[in-house]
């Protein structure tokens, strides 16, 4: 998706900066559980010219209500214009604007790595400091899972690459806002509207 | 009770009090056109599907109840793609009910299936699928409620054929139930006492209003806020009629051909007090340059529209009547109760002062026997009984209409706005006229226009719905023409139609019309007052105008409205 959207007087980004130099934001969108809502969002993002960098969604535990997380870039369109034309998506129950600091963020990694005789001992290392996990073995392969912040994951395919990566799957993030303690700012929740 | 899911249908639209379906039968929609038979329901049999949802948009406008029209699947679906998208961007509420293949054969590329809930998904507020008919009366309830509540729009039900024929047992839903679709329609009362002060200080305000005044049945408020303030009004071309020409603070139309007071004061103003408007393209312009030194008070039920294009200082969220209501209490409460209101002479005075120098003007000259296409609306105008509607196609004859058509009552101005959908006149006035019988309906249409939908005048016939055309004929795509004179260095391109293919008199008598030709402007009145006269069938008017007549004045596309082209007529009273 290419930026297309209007140009409006820019807003402030709370959003954190990623390496790549792109402003993203999280938006936890609870919506109902029926058949083509999930066409209705991406409709909407491509429609409007909004870019998404990741979406993950899921059933919550009301049965009811499925739940997407949907990180934004936010150099295509004010954070604002987005969540009120989600808003206006009939399914859409309620939207939760997670400022990057203010979530807790977990992310899976799969990745096939060349890991040979020579190799394979530096890489369960590597396995060993991030708390991942071997999933599957080959006589020249090794297939590792890493659920961890999207920072972490980036660190460790950035280590593992120099052993030859062969395949990685990354599944989008999810996040919810972190809890408040008393002084601690939780995410934003909105109400609906037309 | 058992019926079948075509019976609740039908029987739900009764519960909603749809007094007329404009719709088209075929394949898939079959099983519902049955119990039509038994309905005390009207239905209009049209002759083509976009008709129908032009109609139904007609009838909405006319109304401000929603439109139903019915037609079948795949083709007939697509074909009121085009009457979802132009009430989308109108925010006319409409209810569309397409036929489905069977549910057993959706996906397997059936015969006349089309994915229509996919295809019309980012044209209507929201479109259901029904899988099983005791869904129908809980549909049709969210259908309505969705289509008129908020920000007005088009919705679909898509209904499965298999599902038409299943029985189910009848209940009527007691409320609607969308936790997702509660809009918000009290303005915050904080946001009206800002909006309050901020109208108490400025010395150059502007009302700019929009189509959402109309929908939102706030003139009589808007009237009120006018007279208490002083404020003088712009009004857009989908608010025209929600606020009469003839009043004093009346500016008339803004935008690209707006008169120049109208663009002008929006230009010097410090202060836009925004109603149910949104910052459309063909109003500000070039954005950069437009009302630079206003500030701007922005009032829409639609969240999204504020600050979307404008940055609003104020904006408010909520039903325009109520917020405008609430606004006029504010003016003499609390603290912007003691404040005095900004002395607004000055202003006024530089205001009248623009008309007299710059009013809406062309040759009025008729020694060369040319027919002026503005003389001719301006002619009907004044010949038809106030109240009356009027209807009218995309292009240069829409602009005219605006312009020289005199607007005293909301409800009374049908035309295709944001989408600008050309053969939108005929149909339209159709569905006018069926939802206001008692008021005189015209439409004033191009000859481009008039050919892509003028078949509807044979359902005007055969129905007796008797509307009246008044055809500007100028034998080219006239706006188009006039881009192509104005930017293309005269290299008419593609836009001549002929003055006489086809022969439009006898194309209108083929439909069952009365059809008259006028050709001088001494022939027009004559023409209007006949038109008038006759109430048992359509009427067809063709007039033979100047083809060069072009639409001024212009805010040539990419400038800014300071960069306004008055046209050759204009200097005089200078």
């Amino acid at each position: 998706m290419t930026n297309t959207g209007p140009s409006v007087v820019p807003m402030s980004l709370p959003g954190g900066r990623s390496a790549r130099g792109v402003s993203h934001h999280v938006l936890s969108v609870l919506v109902e559980n029926r058949a083509g809502v999930l066409a209705r969002v991406a409709l909407l993002f491509s429609r409007r010219g909004y870019n998404i960098y990741s979406l993950a969604v899921a059933p919550t535990d009301d049965e009811r209500f499925s739940r997407l997380t949907v990180v934004v870039d936010l150099d295509s369109a004010p954070l604002e214009q987005v969540t009120k034309q989600l808003h206006k998506l009939i399914n859409v129950i309620k939207i939760t604007e997670i400022d990057p600091a203010d979530a807790v963020e977990q992310e899976l990694l799969l990745a096939v790595v060349a890991a040979d005789i020579s190799s394979r001992g530096q890489i369960l290392e590597l396995v060993g400091i991030f708390g991942a996990k071997v999933l599957d073995v080959g006589l020249e392969r090794l297939t590792l899972a890493l659920a961890d912040t999207p920072e972490k994951l980036d660190d460790f395919t950035e280590l593992i690459k120099v052993f030859g990566l062969i395949e990685v799957q990354r599944s989008g993030r999810v996040a919810l806002a972190k809890l408040n303690r008393g002084s601690g700012r939780g995410g934003i929740s909105k109400g609906k509207a037309s | 009770m058992k019926l079948t899911g075509a019976q609740a249908l039908i029987k739900s639209l009764e519960m909603q009090g749809v007094e007329v379906i404009f719709g088209l039968p075929g394949g898939a929609i079959l099983p519902v056109y049955d119990p039509i038979i038994d309905s005390p329901i009207r239905h209009i049999l049209v002759r083509h599907e976009q008709g129908a949802g032009h109609m139904a948009e007609g009838y909405a406008q006319v109304t401000n109840r929603p439109g139903v029209a019915m037609v079948t699947s795949g083709p007939a679906a697509t074909n009121i793609v085009t009457p979802l998208a132009n009430a989308y961007m109108d925010s006319t509420p409409m209810v569309v009910i397409t036929g489905q293949v069977a549910t057993s054969s959706i996906g397997t590329d059936a015969f006349q299936e089309a994915d229509t809930t996919g295809i019309t998904m980012s044209i209507t507020k929201h479109n259901w699928l029904i899988t099983d008919a005791s869904e129908v009366p809980e549909v049709v309830a969210e259908a309505f409620h969705v289509a008129t509540s908020g920000r007005p729009g088009p919705v679909l039900i898509d209904m499965p054929k298999d599902v038409s024929n299943q029985m189910m047992d009848w209940y009527w839903p007691e409320a609607v139930d969308l936790p997702g679709f509660k809009p918000t329609t009290k303005g915050h009362p904080r946001s009206i006492q800002s909006a309050a002060r901020l109208i108490k200080e400025s010395k150059r305000p502007v009302l700019y209003v929009g189509g959402g005044v109309i929908r939102a049945g706030a003139s009589g408020a808007l009237l009120a806020l006018a007279e208490k303030t002083g404020i003088p009004v712009v009004t857009t071309l989908m608010a025209r009629g929600a606020f009469p020409d003839s009043h004093p603070l009346c500016l008339g139309m803004p935008g690209m051909h707006g008169n120049y007071t109208a663009v002008t004061s929006m230009q010097k103003s410090d202060l836009l007090i925004t109603l149910g408007a949104r910052f459309d393209d063909r109003v500000t312009g070039k954005l950069a340059g437009f009302a630079p030194e206003a500030k701007v008070i922005h009032v829409d039920i639609d969240p999204a529209e504020l600050s979307k294009i404008r940055q609003a200082d104020i904006p408010i969220v909520g039903d325009v009547r109520s917020v405008i209501e609430d606004l006029i209490e504010a003016l003499d409460k609390g603290e912007a109760g003691e404040m005095a209101q900004a002395d607004l002479a000055p202003w006024i005075s530089q205001i009248r002062t623009w008309q007299q120098r710059h009013p809406l003007t062309y040759d009025r000259d008729a020694s060369n026997g040319a027919l002026k296409p503005q003389y001719v609306i301006e002619t009907l105008s004044s010949l038809t009984p106030e109240g009356s509607i009027l209807a009218s196609g995309v292009g240069q004859h829409q602009m005219w209409a605006s312009q020289y058509w005199r607007f005293e009552h909301p409800n009374a101005w049908v035309n295709s706005g944001g989408l600008g959908t050309m053969g939108y006149a005929v149909p339209a006035a159709i569905g006018a006229k069926v939802g206001r019988p008692d008021k005189i309906v015209w439409a004033v249409d191009g000859d481009g226009c008039f050919q892509m939908t003028a078949q509807e005048l044979v359902t005007a016939s055969a129905e007796r719905i008797p509307v009246k055309i008044a055809l500007l004929n100028n034998a080219y795509l006239g706006m188009v023409r006039q881009w192509q004179e104005m930017f293309y260095d005269q290299r008419y391109s593609e836009v001549y139609l002929s003055p006489d293919l086809p022969d439009y008199v006898k194309w209108a008598e083929a439909m069952g019309c009365v059809a008259l030709r006028v050709e001088a402007p001494e022939e027009v009145a004559p023409a209007i007052e006949k038109a008038n006269e006759i109430n048992d069938r359509p009427v067809v008017i063709e007039f033979r105008i100047d083809s060069s007549e072009k639409v001024y004045p212009m805010v040539p596309a990419g400038a800014t409205n300071d960069e306004i082209v008055l046209g050759p007529m204009s200097g005089a009273g200078q």
